[in-house]
């Protein structure tokens, strides 16, 4: 596929095609504007190709009409480098408010989130504000967040860039443990650490090529 | 829950910008106030029109040497004429008479009138009033006819001035509406940026539009509601103030506006209020949150 944003003068991704199976972790690596986001923009229906197609999960979502967009989210968690919590909720009411706003009850929420936050390594801090947690912790309520709904495939964006070296580990770990559940991880960073321990494909990109597709692969 | 969610995020949607919500309630109040007195005007002057219109006669007044072939070939015409209803024939007799029980209190006056030198006249009711104009064509150069009256033209004055009365309560509430209509947009777009970490994370999780939009437009409808009621309150207090006080005098003039008429009108005020400020929310949000 190919996209090009409007006043670009080279494309942000030219012609590239990459399939990842289901249950699979994948490393999308490379340097700043080489393209790697403009690819989670796409799997989130935020930004369609200028040419050829996304399919996620057997569904055509290219030519999605965007109503139908929310429903299509559910599927997928999210996972950012900034952690987007909302300040004024604890890390119970962060996770609970993801599942309240698409329809479950309360009820499904105080017999799931503490679950999660459980298996994210954060029982007992259910009732701290994002402010009381470390950015390590508030990565883990992010991740949370993302995991609560079951989603065939976690997108993560850069997750690590703001942690030290050995919350990002831990990090992984989560990660890998929720790899492990089934859930295709789809992971963009630039923290050769990490992909040079963890040992699983690689995606590298420059100037919005591949330009290597590498299982059981290392940075750089 | 999520009936409760949405309720309780207009009510904080309100309160966090109350100064804001306060401005939007009164410019909403008095746009609806001015909408809500056109309407009553409006059916005011209908049923005002209905009970003087009805009532209105046109006068064709005869030379007073006119012969009495041509008084009986405009009486012949005005008979088979398809505009007209009614017609009386008033001699000087009886044209004396009249001008005497209209002038009793002044018998200086009477004296001073011969019985003679009243004009005898057709007093013609009209199908429709309004045709009075082809009537006048019609008569004006027959031969006999001195002067053709018409008494609405007095009314016409006073509808007009009614009707201009009408339009610029209209064009006011036109006006109010607009910058009610900026303060709406402008309060969304407020309570959407504080809210925007809030609609950031409903987008990301896949919350549907409706729930997302659904606070923000409700917010813009009760305030719509809030200002079409106290449009109301302005209304009565107008009525009760105004119709049954200062303007008492002129009860037999104007038909009386009743509480049934300002109770009518309420639904028009509150639906023009909810759903416009609806829309400019929704329009609003398309733009602010592009969901």
């Amino acid at each position: 596929m190919t996209k090009t944003y409007p006043k670009a003068s080279r494309p942000s991704l030219d012609n590239v095609s990459v399939s990842i199976e289901k249950g699979e972790f994948v490393f999308f690596i490379g340097p700043s504007g080489s393209g790697k986001s403009t690819i989670i923009k796409m799997l989130l229906h935020e930004v369609a190709p200028n040419k050829g197609r996304v399919v996620v999960n057997g569904k055509d979502v290219t030519s999605m009409r965007s109503w139908k967009r929310p429903h299509f989210r559910r599927s997928i968690g999210c996972v950012f480098q900034d952690f987007r919590l909302l300040p004024n909720r604890t890390a119970y009411e962060n996770v609970a408010f993801a599942l309240e706003v698409i329809g479950k009850t309360k009820a499904v929420a105080r017999r799931v989130v503490p679950e999660v936050l459980e298996l994210v390594g954060l029982g007992g801090k259910e009732h701290r504000y994002p402010h009381e947690l470390s950015g390590g912790e508030q990565q883990r309520v992010a991740v949370a967040r993302a995991f609560v709904n079951r989603p065939l495939i976690l997108l993560a964006d850069e997750p690590t860039g703001n942690l030290d070296p050995d919350t990002s580990i831990e990090i992984m770990r989560l990660l890998d443990r929720i790899n492990r559940t089934g859930t295709t991880v789809v992971m963009v960073t630039h923290d050769s650490n990490i992909v040079n321990q963890m040992r699983r494909r690689v995606v590298e990109i420059e100037s919005g090529r591949i330009v290597r597709d590498q299982a059981r692969g290392v940075y750089g | 829950m999520r009936v409760k969610y949405v309720l309780s995020e207009v009510l904080v949607g309100l309160w966090r910008n109350v100064t804001m919500s306060i401005a939007m309630i009164i410019t909403m109040a008095v746009s609806l106030t001015m909408l809500g007195a056109s309407g009553l005007m409006y059916r005011q002057v209908d049923d005002m029109k209905d009970l003087y219109y009805k009532n209105i006669q046109v006068s064709i007044f005869l030379k007073t040497d006119v012969t009495d072939e041509q008084r009986e070939q405009v009486n012949s015409k005005l008979e088979v004429d398809p505009l007209v209803s009614d017609v009386i024939y008033v001699d000087k007799a009886e044209a004396y008479k009249r001008f005497q029980e209209m002038f009793q209190d002044a018998p200086d006056l009477i004296s001073a009138v011969k019985e003679d030198s009243l004009p005898p006249s057709f007093r013609i009711k009209l199908k429709n009033p309004e045709q009075y104009k082809n009537i006048y064509d019609q008569y004006k150069n027959t031969e006999g006819v001195d002067e053709i009256v018409d008494q609405s033209k007095l009314l016409d004055k006073i509808f007009n001035i009614l009707t201009a009365i009408q339009n610029i309560a209209l064009a006011a509430a036109i006006v109010m509406a607009i910058a009610a209509l900026l303060l709406v947009a402008n309060t969304i777009q407020v309570a959407a940026y504080s809210k925007r970490r809030e609609v950031a994370v409903m987008k990301l999780v896949g919350a549907s539009n409706w729930f997302i939009q659904a606070p923000f437009v409700l917010e813009a409808v009760v305030a719509g509601l809030i200002g079409s009621l106290l449009g109301l309150v302005a209304l009565i207090a107008a009525k009760y103030l105004l119709f049954d006080g200062s303007l008492k005098a002129l009860e037999g003039l104007l038909s009386p506006i009743s509480w049934g008429d300002i109770l009518f009108i309420f639904p028009l005020m509150a639906g023009v209020g909810g759903l416009i400020s609806a829309a400019t929310a929704w329009i609003t949000l398309r733009f602010y949150l592009r969901v």
